[in-house]
Formats: C-alpha cells, sequence, structure tokens
C-alpha cells in the first residue's frame, strides 16, 4: 500500500514535472522542470527493485547531462516573444510532423511481436534478488550475451567524441602557448641572470 | 489498523530518530569542525583565530549561527525569486542526505543500501545544482560567472572520482560501503587497509575532493580576489549560512568517504588488546578528524589554481592516470586471482 502511495507520488510528479518542461516560459526553469522529471523516474525504478539503473540514472543524466544542458541553455539569450512570433507560420508544419511520427509510432506498435526466445527466458527461473545483487545481476547479462552490443555502443560514443574533438579542435598559427613541462624545467640558471649595477648607471 | 502501526508505524519512527540523532551529531561536528578549520587556518598565519565566544572561542560557531539567522534576508529585485531561495536549500538538503548511507560503525547506518557507494556519488554529484541555480538566478555577472566555472569544474573532477571508485570496488566485489569497510579487514591492521595497495587513487581522490567541494587551492567558483564572492555574492543571512553549512557537511561527507573507502572506517588500526577495545565510532571520527586537519592545512598553505591549469589537472592527469589504474588494478587482480 505504501508503495503504491509512493507509485503515484513519483508518477504523478514526473507526468507534472514533464508537462511543465514544454509549458515554462523561461527555459532555465524547463530544465529544472526536466531535472525533477529524472530524479522522480529514478523514484519510480527504486520501488521497481532496479536501485542499480536508478542511481546510473541520476548520475548520468543528473549529474552531467542536465548540468551541461543548463549550462549551454544559462548561455542563450532564448527571448520567447520572438519565438511566439512565428508560432502560426510553422503550425501546419510542425503538426505534419508531429501527424507523421505519431502514425509511425502506431504502426511500429501494432507490428509488435514476441520474440520466440523469450518464453524460454521467463520460463527459466531467475535468481533471487536476495542471492544476487542488482549489479552483478545486469553485469552477469551485459558481459556475456550483450557484449557485442555492449562493445557497439561503445565503438558509437567513441566515434562522436572523436568526431566531436575533429570538429572544434583548431591549431592556431602564432599563438603563444604555455607548455607545462618546460615551466617546470626551469631552473635558476637557465632562467635569472645577475649582473653587477654600479649605482648611477643603468644596465 | 494496529497491524498498520506495527507494519509501518513503528519502523518509520525509528528510521526518523535514527535520521534525526545523525543529523544533530552530524551538524554538531560539523559546527566544531568549522571551529577547528579557523582555528587551524589562524595557527598557520600565526593568529589566534576565533577566542571570544565561549571559552577559547568554542561558542564562535553558534554566535554565527544566530548573527545569520537574526539578519535580513536581502533579494535583489532583478533575481528570479524561486530559484534564487531553492539553491541554498538545495545544496544543504542534497549534502545533508548523502549522510543516510555512511556507517560509522558496524551496523551503525541509517539506510544499508546495496548502491550505496553510487548513492553518494550521485548526491555528490547533484550538489552542482545549489551552485548553478545561485549563479544564475541572482542575475549578476560575478555570480554567473562563478556558476559557469564550478559546473565545469565539478563535472569535471567527477570523472576521475568515479574511476577512483571503480579501482576500490574492484578490490572489493561489491557496492556496499560496509561490505567495503569489511573486505579491509586483516591481520595486517592499518597495513590492510587500501591506502596502501592504491596509494596513488588515494592522492588522486584526495586532491579530486577538494576540487570537488570547492575548497581552496581549487575555489575558483568563489575567487575573491577575481570574482568577489562568486555564486555567494548577493546572498545574505540564512541563505547564504545554508550555502557555508552545505559546502562543509560535503566536506565533512568526502572526509568520511575516504575514510570508508582507504582507511579503514570504523576499524582500528592495529586489532590488538588496547586499540580494539576503543569503539569504532572513535576510530572513525579520528580518520575523518585526521582527513579535515588536511583538508585545512591544504586551505592554508597552497595557493589558488588558475582556471585553465585546473583543467588541465582534471583533464590530461588525473583522467589518463586514473583510467590507467583501473586497467592495472584489474589486471593484477584478475592475473593472481585475487578477484574477490
Amino acid at each position: 500500500m505504501v508503495a503504491a502511495a509512493f507509485f503515484y507520488l513519483f508518477a504523478s510528479v514526473t507526468v507534472a514535472a514533464a508537462f511543465m518542461v514544454i509549458a515554462s516560459k523561461n527555459p532555465v526553469h524547463a530544465v529544472l522542470f526536466l531535472i525533477l522529471a529524472f530524479v522522480n523516474s529514478a523514484g519510480l525504478f527504486v520501488l521497481l527493485g532496479a536501485e542499480f539503473l536508478a542511481m546510473i540514472l541520476i548520475v548520468v543524466y543528473v549529474g552531467a547531462v542536465a548540468v551541461l544542458f543548463l549550462f549551454v541553455v544559462m548561455m542563450l539569450d532564448v527571448d520567447f516573444a520572438e519565438l511566439r512570433a512565428g508560432f502560426l507560420r510553422y503550425l501546419p508544419f510542425g503538426g505534419l510532423i508531429g501527424i507523421i511520427m505519431l502514425i509511425e509510432l502506431i504502426l511500429v506498435l501494432g507490428a509488435w511481436t514476441i520474440a520466440p526466445g523469450v518464453v524460454d527466458v521467463v520460463a527459466t527461473p531467475a535468481p533471487t534478488a536476495a542471492d544476487v545483487t542488482n549489479t552483478e545481476a545486469l553485469g552477469r547479462v551485459l558481459y556475456t550475451k550483450y557484449v557485442y552490443f555492449f562493445e557497439a555502443a561503445g565503438m558509437i560514443l567513441l566515434t562522436a567524441m572523436v568526431g566531436a574533438i575533429v570538429l572544434t579542435l583548431r591549431h592556431k598559427e602564432g599563438v603563444k602557448r604555455q607548455d607545462i613541462g618546460e615551466q617546470v624545467a626551469r631552473n635558476p640558471e637557465t632562467s635569472i641572470e645577475i649582473k653587477q649595477v654600479e649605482s648611477g648607471k643603468g644596465i | 489498523m494496529v497491524e498498520f502501526w506495527t507494519t509501518y508505524g513503528l519502523p518509520t519512527a525509528i528510521i526518523v530518530a535514527q535520521s534525526a540523532a545523525m543529523l544533530v551529531s552530524l551538524l554538531l561536528i560539523v559546527a566544531y569542525l568549522l571551529y577547528a578549520d579557523r582555528k587551524i587556518w589562524a595557527a598557520v598565519q600565526l593568529r589566534r583565530g576565533p577566542n571570544v565566544v565561549g571559552p577559547w572561542g568554542l561558542l564562535q560557531s553558534f554566535a554565527d549561527m544566530l548573527k545569520f539567522v537574526f539578519k535580513e534576508v536581502v533579494i535583489p529585485s532583478g533575481a528570479n525569486k524561486g530559484v534564487f531561495l531553492l539553491a541554498p536549500l538545495v545544496s544543504t538538503v542534497l549534502a545533508l542526505s548523502a549522510w543516510a548511507v555512511i556507517p560509522v560503525n558496524a551496523g551503525w547506518v541509517v539506510a544499508d543500501l546495496n548502491v550505496g557507494i553510487l548513492y553518494v556519488f550521485a548526491i555528490s554529484s547533484l550538489e552542482v545544482y545549489g551552485v548553478i541555480m545561485g549563479g544564475w538566478a541572482s542575475n549578476s555577472k560575478y555570480p554567473f560567472l562563478g556558476a559557469l566555472r564550478s559546473a565545469a569544474q565539478m563535472v569535471s573532477y567527477e570523472v576521475s572520482i568515479g574511476f577512483v571508485i571503480i579501482t576500490v570496488l574492484l578490490c572489493v566485489g561489491s557496492l556496499n560501503l560496509t561490505d567495503i569497510v569489511l573486505a579491509q579487514k586483516g591481520e595486517w591492521g592499518l597495513l590492510n587497509w587500501f591506502w596502501l595497495p592504491l596509494f596513488p587513487m588515494f592522492v588522486i581522490f584526495f586532491i579530486s575532493a577538494l576540487a570537488e567541494t570547492n575548497r581552496p587551492p581549487f575555489d575558483l567558483p568563489e575567487a575573491e580576489s577575481e570574482l568577489v564572492a562568486g555564486f555567494m555574492v548577493e546572498y545574505s543571512s540564512t541563505p547564504y549560512m545554508l550555502f557555508m553549512l552545505g559546502e562543509y557537511v560535503a566536506i565533512t561527507l568526502m572526509c568520511a568517504l575516504m575514510t570508508i573507502l582507504f582507511l579503514g572506517g570504523w576499524l582500528p588500526p592495529v586489532d590488538v588488546a588496547p586499540f580494539n577495545w576503543v569503539p569504532g565510532i572513535v576510530w572513525f571520527l579520528l580518520k575523518v578528524f585526521l582527513l579535515f586537519f588536511m583538508f585545512a592545512m591544504v586551505k592554508a598553505i597552497v595557493p589558488r589554481y588558475r582556471y585553465d591549469q585546473l583543467m588541465r589537472l582534471g583533464w590530461k592527469v588525473f583522467l589518463p592516470l586514473s583510467l590507467f589504474m583501473v586497467v592495472a588494478v584489474a589486471s593484477v587482480l584478475y592475473a593472481f586471482d585475487l578477484a574477490p
């Protein structure tokens, strides 16, 4: 009963926060509501007994991705009145895209079939939660059955990272750069010059 | 009805009592750590430090608290009022809530989570929001610059903290904080603790913890010589106090986390007669105080880093080093069949 009460609490806050993401006028408020939605979804994961996923959701999405979101949105000077001005003009086009996506979703869900192997998987006795922790259970399937998918995901992320660096890295000529090794290797012999200055005369 | 109270009412009451006991003792300890911080800082600079309120100035923190609470809350007219007041609350509540999973003695823990270390990591990665929200909502340029610096800094150092935690987890085989402490138990006493085999990771974690909690020499978000007081410029009275409280609770949390990960938690340094009579909580507190003393000395001794050097240290030194250590530790554990 308590679990159900918490489910309704988390679920309703998630839905309300998700609505506020698109309804709030201030983009920073929108991102803050997005964070609220993430945290409440993590609460739903905990209710399901998936505590590892809940924590990873918070670490990755709230702790890193949403911080960078907020970072970018804070620096943009978005004027919503200006954006609203073109609302009616773009409405038919946006509506068209929305309808197409809706139809695609319906087609995907309509053609949903259950994989033939699933029945066997469900039939095999699952280890009880007391024997195997969440983390171990995930690790066992992730690094055995799904290891190729896992590696492929890693490769895709690596490619994206290399691509982002290649796009933004520029070597400018003629810019003074700091070489930390060189700075650390300096000693009094190479960097100090001692001169006797007679009084009343410059160097 | 009776059944409802025995299944839900009683456990709730116990949890509330435990949390209250934890919070009260934690806040008392933080009040004296703040005093100790100022005293150590003063001693390094050959000053006396706070010595007026109470004997040897022992009541200074409480006097400061009363002063902050009775001042007027000033909210800038251009500020985003809701977010402005939410920011200090976020930073304090998050810092306090992480203590729910910290075991201070065998079995002395409010919530013994299976994923305890991940919970602490998640909470400490959320602490950046207090700073960012405060900096943005102030609607002023110095707080905003402080918030931007803080966002980049905390995200950068979290990565190496994560890898350090992974090396410890490889040696333990569990994410439960109590298991992490018990895995360091052995006949060699303090030589069994993870600070010795994982010494480079201990150093990296210590420095990253300084950066993660915005302590000097990494206090760029509030660097007074460049940004006045960074994200805290517009804050006064109770909200300011909440920011400071959150910061010190987060520092104490990092000390406690280092104690658990590397210094054997509540275990005595040598497992022989006079030492193992001392209750575990005393050892735990002594270790936390030792680490806090190191934090305070660093604050007193080391000059502030330049921002680009801070980023270079995080991404070009700590990240490759900790990544390499994860691979090295995993290979050693696998090669010598030491993995738990």
